[in-house]
This record gives C-alpha cells, structure tokens and sequence, in this order.
C-alpha cells in the first residue's frame, strides 16, 4: 500500500516536470533547468551571458516605458490637478522662503569662494565631470530593490559608480550600465550604504536605505547627540563622491531609537536626473 | 454571417482566449504593480496568482515558454538576478501540475490550501537564492505581508477567473 502511494507521488511528479502538456513547445524541467543556467552564469560575470542580459534589458526597457506610457499619463494628470488646487499656499510659501534664500544668498557666495581656495590649500578640490541629464524610463518602486532606469548609457559616457542627483541632491549612484540606459540604486535602497558627514558636529556615519522613502544613520562610533534638523551630506571618504553634497535632514533626534533621515529629493517624483562623476583638480 | 464577420468573431474569441497571457506580460511590464503597490502594509503577487490559477485549470492558456519569458522580463524591469522569476513561476506551474495530476475532483478551498504550500516553498527557495548568494537584503515584514495577502486574495481572484473561465473559455467554447 504503502509503495503503491510512493509510486503514485513518483508518477505525478513526473508527468508534472518531465511531461510536455499539449500545445506546450517545452517541458517543465528544461526550462527550469535554463533559468539555473542563467543564474549561475550570472552569478559567475559569464561574458556572453552579460551581453545577452544588456541586450534584453535594452529591449524590455524600452517596452516598459511603453507599456506605461498610460499609467503615467494619469498620474501626471492627477499631479496637475493637485498642484492647481495648491497653487495659493505654495505661492505665499515660495515667496517668503525666496526673502530668506536672497538674504542668504550673499553670504552663501563669499563662502563658496573661500571654501573653493581652502580646499585647493588642502590639494581636495574636486571638479564635477560634465554633466549627463538623464531621463528617467523606469520607476518600480519594489520594497526589496528601490532604483529608476534612466535612458542614458554607456554610449554617452556613463559608467558604474556615477553619482546621480536630482538638482544639487544626492540621489544615488549607477549600479548597471547598458548600451543606452543604465539602472540607478537610490539611496532608499536597503542595499545602499554612503559615507556621510552630520553638520553641525562634523558627526562621520553611514547612511543606509531602508526600502521606504527614508534613510537610517548607522556606525556612529558612539551615541552623538545630534541637534533636530540637522543637514547630512556626502563626506568624500572612499572618493566616490565629493564631499558636501547634501542628502537630507535628521528628523528625529531620541538616541534610543534609530536615527531617521528625510531626503531632499522626492524619490517618488523623479523626472529627470543629472549623472556626474568627480575628479582631483589637476594644477 | 459574412466572412468577414466572422474573422472578425476569430480574433476576438483569439483575443479573449490570450487574456490571461496578456494580463501576465502585462503585469510584469507595467510600471505599476500590485507586489509593490505604496500602500503601507499592503501587497500582492498577481503573477503568482494568475500562474497558479491558469496553469491549473488550463495549463495551455499561458504556455510554459511564454511564463519563462515573463520572469525574464520581471527579473529586468525588478532588478533581481536574471533567470531568478522565471524559476520561482515555473517552479509553482510544477506544482499545479502537480496538483492537477493527484486531482480527481477539484475543490477551490483545496486549491486554495495548495497554493499556500507552493508560495511558501517558492518563496523560500527564491529568497533564499537571493540572499545567500546574490547577497540581496530582503525587508522580512515586506514579503510576510505580501505572502499573506498573495494567499488571502487567491481565493478572490480564482472567482474571478472562475466567471471568466465559465464565460469564456467553456460557455462560448472558444
């Protein structure tokens, strides 16, 4: 009886994986053994393999965007209407933050200058290389892996590691380039990790995503107290990206729980990026 | 009825068997996604779902080829390791096959147990993949929740396509 239930179990595993159902081109157990293929080939940076994945990426890219085309069409309506029907209450706010920023503005420009000749002392200076304006094809926002695929590639300069930035603010970095579009890991990955500087306090971290739209503050050295609303930027250590490229603001300041970080940038509103890369100013 | 019409009458019924392969590329193409909607607390994997669903109750109104490309494409547009999508949905066709195989009399609540079973293997054995040797960190909560509501909304969906099934693949015999 009981080898007769064993064999039943053998025979429908069979038919399941080994069995071509009708009208099916492929069995089960070959196509399950091509994915492995291509996951093991993947996994061992198999040169050929690596083109075919550009070249299907290239494909499915461009597919998607079309495919999206209507999604983001209402969205973008929906958006309109909604900044319509803002458009009061953001004016007054604009036009008061404009008094403060023209105020500040003077004082901003006589410390760029003389940061600009410190850093030079200091042999630090770093340029920015031209910039890429990228356009943003694909915003999938997975709690597992939070990036955008933008339509610029390796054809127009971008490489692995660029620093990507939405106005002044840090973004994140080029994690995958392809021919014509590469794909950006945002700083709300959970995968993503910069080294950063907490001003005021000059505090070194590392901020890390949190698969939401926030970053957390992780390896300070000890429990700093840091002031509410304080500014976090790149700190330039690993030379990655120049330091002093703003991020966000802490939001929460209770050393018990974990430090929280608001990002400037909206994640959620993309568009359009800027790609750049930096480099030591030679005299 | 002119001829005509009644190519006319072809392509749609053609149209209307696809459906369910349309929905699917569909779902993996598309930038919006129940599996990783904004709602808080709140997520689902359709392709799963549908998977299971039509690989159970009519294996060739998806195709096994065309599921193995559909993970390709969701691998991309996601991010994740290529060929890893393509495994887990073709790992829970065996399943339904499976299931379809031991089935003399077929109960949805039954189903419904099975496919608890096939997304907790699948999605163990996939996540496990991806975390111990693609080094992927994975948000625990966020696929707890999802594999909840993934299971909870089967049950919803099978009526769903049940009515449609009835409508259109059997009533019609397209």
């Amino acid at each position: 009886m009981e080898v007769d239930s064993r064999d039943d179990f053998i025979i429908a595993i069979r038919s399941a994986f080994l069995k071509k159902e009708t009208k099916q081109r492929f069995s089960l157990i070959v196509l399950i053994f091509f994915s492995l293929i291509f996951l093991v080939l993947g996994r061992q940076n198999f040169k050929p393999i690596d083109y075919v994945k550009i070249s299907i990426r290239e494909i499915i890219y461009r597919s998607t965007f079309i495919v999206s085309v209507p999604e983001n069409y209402i969205k973008k309506t929906y958006l309109i209407i909604e900044d319509h029907f803002n458009l009061y209450n953001e004016y007054s706010k604009v036009k008061s933050e404009l008094k403060k920023l023209k105020a500040q503005g003077t004082i901003n420009d006589f410390i760029i200058s003389e940061n600009k000749r410190l850093k030079q002392v200091v042999d630090d200076y770093i340029v920015e290389s031209d910039e890429i304006i990228a356009k943003i094809l694909i915003d999938k926002k997975s709690p597992f892996l939070r990036s955008i695929v933008v339509n610029k590639g390796s054809t127009e300069g971008v490489k692995l590691g660029m620093a990507v930035l939405d106005n002044n603010y840090l973004i994140g970095k080029v994690v995958e380039v392809n021919f014509s579009t590469a794909r950006v890991l945002l700083l709300s990955d959970l995968n993503s990790k910069i080294p950063i500087t907490i001003e005021p306090g000059g505090i070194e971290a590392i901020l890390s995503g949190t698969g939401q739209y926030s970053g957390i503050i992780q390896y300070t050295k000890e429990k700093y107290i840091i002031d509410k609303e304080s500014v976090v930027y790149t700190s330039g250590s690993g030379g990655l990206f120049k330091s002093g490229i703003p991020i966000g603001i802490i939001e929460n300041i209770d050393l018990d729980i974990e430090q929280k970080v608001n990002f400037f940038s909206d994640f959620s509103q993309l568009r359009f990026v800027k790609i750049v890369s930096y480099e030591t100013e030679v005299n | 009825m002119t001829k005509t019409e009644f190519s006319k009458v072809k392509i749609f019924s053609s149209l209307l068997r696809n459906v369910p392969l349309l929905l699917l590329l569909i779902s993996v193409l598309n930038e919006f996604d129940f599996n990783y909607l904004e709602v808080t607390y709140f997520s689902f994997n359709f392709p799963y779902i549908l998977i299971f669903y039509w690989s159970l109750k009519k294996t060739e109104s998806l195709g096994y080829g065309f599921i193995f490309i559909a993970g390709l494409i969701n691998d991309v547009v996601v991010g994740f390791p290529l060929g890893i999508s393509s495994l887990a949905y073709l790992l829970i066709c065996g399943f339904a096959a499976y299931l379809r195989n031991i089935t003399l009399r077929p109960n949805l609540f039954k189903d419904w147990m099975f496919f608890l079973l096939t997304i907790l293997v699948v999605n163990s054995f996939t996540y496990s993949l991806l975390t111990l040797f693609f080094l992927f960190k994975i948000n625990y909560m966020s696929l707890l929740i999802n594999l909840i509501f993934t299971f909870l909304l089967y049950f919803v969906f099978a009526h769903i396509f049940q009515f449609y099934q009835k409508k259109f693949f059997e009533g019609n015999n397209v």
